[in-house]
């Protein structure tokens, strides 16, 4: 059986080992949604990093989104290459800006025909993809 | 116009034939030959370089590498690697070099075997990445021509531009290919299946690859490389052919950022720059070599350049003002742009190129007594982290 399920083609996964981005993927498992925000400037870091791109002596905080947001642009695939991704178009990917500020891109699952029931503007919110060690934010129509 | 300099001309360039090399040449030779065939054309010769510009694609180290490759003894090197757009960078950095008076011949080269290596450029997964911030993107399976679909979505939904519209881009190109006996062979050589004139109703009947980008917008995957020799004053006095003079040049990049418009490029700050130093306007331009991976880029960078307003490209490409014998605008991509004769990863250098055989009155599209070209390069991707290289050019 495990050999079986090692042949299935999978979505390519975020690796937990990146510096900059490792706090943001542990919190995933929790389902949480956490972004950065400077104390000293106020600036919302996206994507996470170890520095404050506002200012040179910042002090970033991790916030945790509510996870409500709004589709800026999307496309949907009819062609992909990838093992994975080839089985699954068509697919509709979108950069969503969640209401504290971050812009970021991902998959808006939840529609019965993403060629039709996508559309820049909607509202979506946070529907969680489960894996062991964390979880993959797609977002779903509100 | 009374300051415009001229300090450092294009004197030489080769583009490099061959779309498909079958796997007998390697991205160095192609890169060595076409150097070779450029200072030719210049009426120089190897032990002429001092300053070596490459985009680092190859190999780290790149210009220790292709210097001995060369067999050259460059003291200036300049390994600028920002896509597509780096050989626009390079001629804005030869001209400083020269300006200052740290070089007198500069070489630009380009070589890849994008398509017989069969690189899955355009529709690959986009896993892997190499920045902090492609570990979190790469799980959404964003194609790079999807990255490029979502600013044309962006476009359309902001400014009502149409497919109709965009596929004007691809119409004018493909109706210069059909001029440019090289591009009808690449196309040939990459078996393209109805190698002739398109209509707006082809491009948007053609096959949907991402939303709402069609087929026939999206450029083809080609082999291919080429060189550009750039020379001080008064090398370029002594050259074999019109020096075709760098009037301006301004670079800039973009990237992601929390609530930036998507449909301006970085070309929005690289181009005021160019234009300014040059001392000449948008309206002025015989030829526009515009960076034509998609029809959205061209649109986008039509815009950003100033040759009309942030959304009103869509209206302003109708009716094809861009095509070599029509008046109203420049006239756009006459080797056939990426999108109908060469695109091997990173087209910036031919954009170089063809511009220069405008100026001589060497195109197989040529524009009467053609003065001044905009050469724009867009690297890395349109939707995403990118950097723009705006190049003015013109000859006395």
């Amino acid at each position: 059986m495990a050999e079986e399920q090692k042949k299935v083609p999978t979505r390519p996964m975020p690796k937990l080992t990146e510096l900059d981005t490792a706090d943001f993927w542990h919190a995933t498992k929790n389902k949480e949604f956490k972004y950065q925000q400077c104390a000293n400037c106020q600036t919302i870091v996206w994507h996470p990093r170890a520095h404050c791109t506002g200012c040179v002596d910042g002090d970033l905080q991790w916030k945790t989104s509510k996870g409500q947001g709004t589709i800026y642009s999307f496309s949907v695939v009819r062609l992909s290459y990838h093992p994975f991704f080839r089985s699954k178009v068509p697919y509709a990917v979108a950069y969503v800006d969640l209401d504290e500020g971050p812009r970021f891109l991902t998959n808006v699952t939840g529609v019965e025909d993403p060629l039709t029931d996508v559309h820049i503007g909607q509202r979506v919110t946070l529907d969680w993809e489960e894996y062991e060690e964390l979880s993959i934010p797609l977002v779903k129509p509100v | 116009m009374a300051t415009q300099s001229r300090d450092a001309a294009i004197v030489g360039v080769y583009e490099y034939p061959s779309r498909d090399v079958e796997g007998k040449v390697n991205p160095l030779q192609i890169k060595a030959a076409s150097a070779a065939k450029a200072l030719a054309d210049a009426g120089l010769t190897w032990s002429d370089v001092d300053a070596i510009y490459d985009a680092s694609e190859g190999a780290p180290m790149s210009g220790l590498m292709i210097s001995e490759y060369f067999g050259i003894k460059p003291s200036v090197i300049d390994t600028t690697g920002v896509g597509g757009s780096s050989y626009e960078f390079h001629a804005a950095h030869a001209l400083r070099a020269i300006r200052d008076g740290k070089a007198k011949v500069a070489l630009l080269t380009y070589g890849s075997t994008a398509h017989s290596s069969a690189m899955a450029i355009g529709a690959g997964g986009r896993g892997g990445g190499v920045a902090p911030g492609d570990n979190m993107e790469s799980f959404a399976g964003q194609t790079l021509i999807a990255n490029y679909a979502m600013v044309a979505r962006r476009h359309m939904h902001d400014y009502g531009t149409t497919s109709e519209q965009l596929a004007e881009i691809s119409t004018a190109t493909r109706y210069h290919a059909m001029r440019n006996p090289q591009a009808v062979q690449a196309m040939n050589d990459l078996e393209f299946l109805n190698i002739r004139e398109t209509t707006i109703e082809d491009v948007v009947g053609s096959r949907m690859i991402a939303d709402p980008l069609h087929l026939l917008e999206c450029c083809m995957v080609s082999d291919g490389g080429g060189a550009v020799v750039i020379a001080s004053a008064d090398v370029a006095k002594n050259c074999a052919k019109t020096p075709v003079w760098i009037l301006g040049t301004g670079e800039a990049t973009k990237y992601p950022q929390n609530g930036a418009d998507l449909t301006s490029s970085a070309g929005v700050e690289s181009a005021p720059v160019a234009f300014g130093e040059a001392g000449v306007t948008p309206a002025e331009i015989d030829i526009a070599m515009i960076y034509d991976s998609f029809s959205i880029t061209v649109l986008t960078l039509l815009e950003d350049l100033g040759f009309c307003a942030k959304g009103e490209g869509g209206a302003w490409v109708e009716g094809g003002r861009l095509r070599f014998d029509q008046s109203g605008g420049p006239a756009l991509n006459t080797d056939g742009g990426g999108l109908s004769s060469n695109h091997p990863g990173m087209r910036g250098i031919f954009l170089l190129i063809e511009a220069v055989r405008q100026l001589r009155g060497e195109s197989s599209s040529q524009v009467n007594d053609a003065k001044l070209a905009v050469a724009h390069g867009n690297g890395g991707m349109l939707g995403g982290r990118h950097s723009a290289g705006t190049v003015i050019l013109g000859r006395d």
